[in-house]
């Protein structure tokens, strides 16, 4: 008898809120005896004509079971999808009622029957609404549920609330007409309308403070987990780092690279990542720059201007690119400027490195790397490549390539 | 006593301030250091030095405020932004606030000796990614642009482009056949454009520090 909340196997029955129709009865209830949920659904229908009895069974077994919250977030989706369903089925709990009712010898058709059955109906909507797991975070004034109540308030339910809280009032209003005269019943209402609000007005420091409970908390946990986050960035990458630099201290071009490395996951991630390397043409060069700076220990400065939508022409530039960095990187040594150019006509990288340079017609047999994965690849997806080199001022690479979208020339 | 360039260094980290001091103690005078914002407003305007190092992300504010306590009282004070941020906001908000140049901390000590004295020429100094940045910023609707601030004509845009790849002002003179006084008119006009046009991109950029 230690700890309450640990989870209770079976075969307690609970209200699923996965699959329910109405408070999820009948598919406890199904999965509790292994039967199917229809079978249940239909033998509580059956006895509600029985007399009632499948509706105070049914009321019975809603006030008993608990709650079974699990996998609501992930179905919030399907459970939205059938609303409409569930409504049905609450409407019919109410017709049941009234059948109840009528078995029990009341005329269901006199004047105040069906005005009650409205206002069930209607703080019915009202309490679905603000269901279960909502109540729960209510009375619990703030804690844990403060998530899931922050979206449930919100949106589509809203209209429901209003819609339940106009039939509540216009069965009162039917029922106090139905009983007395007009005037009578404009008094009756007013009379209730200063009751509700002198309830209101009692109860608006409790709601109030637990709105703002709940949304403090919220701040606080929203806060905890972004620091989380960054510990948990730190921790992993750039300890780790420091780790590995402490190890290879003896051999600087591996520090360098490690600290090259590391330096540019922790900017692109503290400076708002250019996008998806796999979708956009900016963090796409981006990345292979980074990679190509890993492999052969250069410096690697990267500047885009304008980006895109990656699509094959873009895609075979930014592999064109990878490959002059690599060969800016084995050959020119030191640093490697990349410029990259976006416009919506036609796109431009320039890699330049600093290293001897070399002229087209004597590249040494292990360069021709450069004739066919750079130059090559560029004519084939309808680009061009320039290459110049000086022996004082490095080489340079230019790629162009015109935008497919806009190909018209 | 000296002819060299008086210095005041404003960064919080005492090891890129001893850095910085080592490889620029030879060439010129470094008078000040401060680490904070309010410590360094005393300093620069106690000393009047000719250039000051700027870290962007200062203690009790960034390089925005020590701009605004200064420049009215330190008039012949020039600022080079020197950071290791690269968030497009912080280096165009400085700028903007009246830094004459921004460099990375990853700069080479020749090519930061080179950048403070052309500070101190009055020039501006642009590292490929500021240049980038303005290119980002000035690009799009340019022909639109009525305000000749607004704009930047060719030649400002093929010097920005150069300078984007990794080119020095001796290497864009050469190439563009011009003398290097002619790219840093160019450079400069940029700057100019840079703190005083109304660009949404530039407001956008701007607003995003609070500081439109």
């Amino acid at each position: 008898m230690a700890d309450v909340s640990i989870p209770y196997p079976a075969p307690r029955a609970t209200r699923p809120v996965r699959g329910r129709a109405v408070a999820g009865v009948a598919a406890g209830l199904a999965q509790n005896v292994h039967l199917p949920v229809w079978l249940v659904r239909t033998v509580f229908v059956i006895l509600a004509f029985a007399g009632g009895m499948g509706i105070v069974l049914y009321a019975a077994f809603w006030a008993v079971l608990p709650l079974d919250a699990q996998g609501t977030d992930a179905d919030t989706a399907s459970a939205r999808s059938s609303d409409t369903a569930r409504l049905l089925a609450l409407a019919a709990v109410v017709v049941g009622i009234g059948l109840l009712l009528a078995a029990l010898g009341v005329n269901v058709a006199s004047g105040a029957v069906i005005p009650v059955i409205v206002a069930v109906f209607g703080a019915a909507l009202i309490w679905r609404q603000t269901d279960d797991e909502q109540r729960d975070a209510w009375s619990r004034a703030a804690g844990r549920a403060a998530r899931q109540t922050a979206g449930t308030t919100a949106g589509a339910g809203r209209w429901r609330i209003v819609i339940g809280i106009g039939l509540v009032v216009l069965a009162m209003i039917a029922l106090l007409a139905s009983r007395t005269s007009p005037l009578e019943a404009v008094q009756g209402l007013a009379v209730a309308l200063l009751i509700f609000g002198g309830i209101a007005l009692v109860a608006f420091p409790w709601i109030y403070r637990a709105w703002r409970e709940q949304s403090e908390q919220r701040r606080a946990l929203i806060h905890s987990e972004e620091r989380a986050e960054i510990a948990a960035h730190v921790h992993d990458s750039v300890l780790q780092t420091l780790t590995l630099i402490q190890r290879f201290s003896g051999d600087p071009a591996e520090v360098a690279r490690l600290a090259r490395t590391e330096e540019r996951n922790l900017r692109g991630w503290l400076y708002a990542p250019t996008g998806d390397p796999d979708r956009t043409f900016a963090a796409a060069l981006e990345r292979d720059a980074a990679s190509v700076e890993g492999d052969y220990s250069a410096s690697i400065d990267v500047v885009t201007v304008g980006d895109a939508v990656l699509d094959g022409a873009l895609g075979a530039l930014v592999a064109a690119a990878r490959e002059a960095m690599v060969n800016a990187a084995k050959h020119g040594g030191g640093l490697v400027s990349v410029y990259a150019e976006c416009r919506s006509e036609v796109a431009d990288v320039f890699v330049r490195d600093r290293g001897p340079g070399f002229a087209l017609d004597e590249i040494p047999a292990d360069r021709l790397g450069v004739r066919e994965s750079v130059i090559g690849r560029m004519e084939r997806n309808g680009g061009t490549a320039t290459l110049r080199s000086t022996p004082t001022s490095g080489t340079e690479v230019h790629l162009r390539m015109p935008r497919a979208t806009e190909a018209t020339t | 006593m000296s002819t060299k360039l008086r210095l005041v260094l404003v960064d919080d980290h005492a090891m890129v301030r001893a850095g910085v001091r080592a490889e620029l103690g030879d060439a010129y005078d470094i008078v000040g250091e401060a680490a904070d914002v309010d410590e360094a407003i005393t300093v620069i305007i106690r000393e009047q030095p000719d250039v000051v190092l700027l870290d962007v992300h200062l203690p009790g504010g960034d390089a925005r405020a020590v701009l605004d306590g200064c420049l009215a009282t330190a008039p012949h004070t020039s600022f080079l932004a020197l950071s290791v941020s690269d968030a497009p906001e912080d280096v165009v908000a400085t700028v903007r606030g009246g830094a004459r140049g921004y460099v990375t901390k990853a700069i080479s000590g020749p090519e930061l000796r080179e950048a403070v004295q052309r500070i101190a020429d009055g020039d501006a100094v642009f590292s490929p990614r500021l240049a980038g940045f303005v290119l980002d910023a000035f690009s799009g609707a340019a022909a639109e642009q009525d305000d000749e601030l607004d704009r930047l004509t060719p030649r400002e845009l093929e010097v920005m482009r150069l300078i984007a790849r990794g080119y020095t002002y001796k290497e864009v003179a050469s190439e563009l056949v011009l003398s290097i006084k002619t790219v840093e008119t160019h450079v400069s006009a940029v700057l100019r454009k840079l703190q005083l046009s109304d660009r949404r991109e530039l407001a956008r950029w701007a607003a995003g520090r609070g500081m439109v």
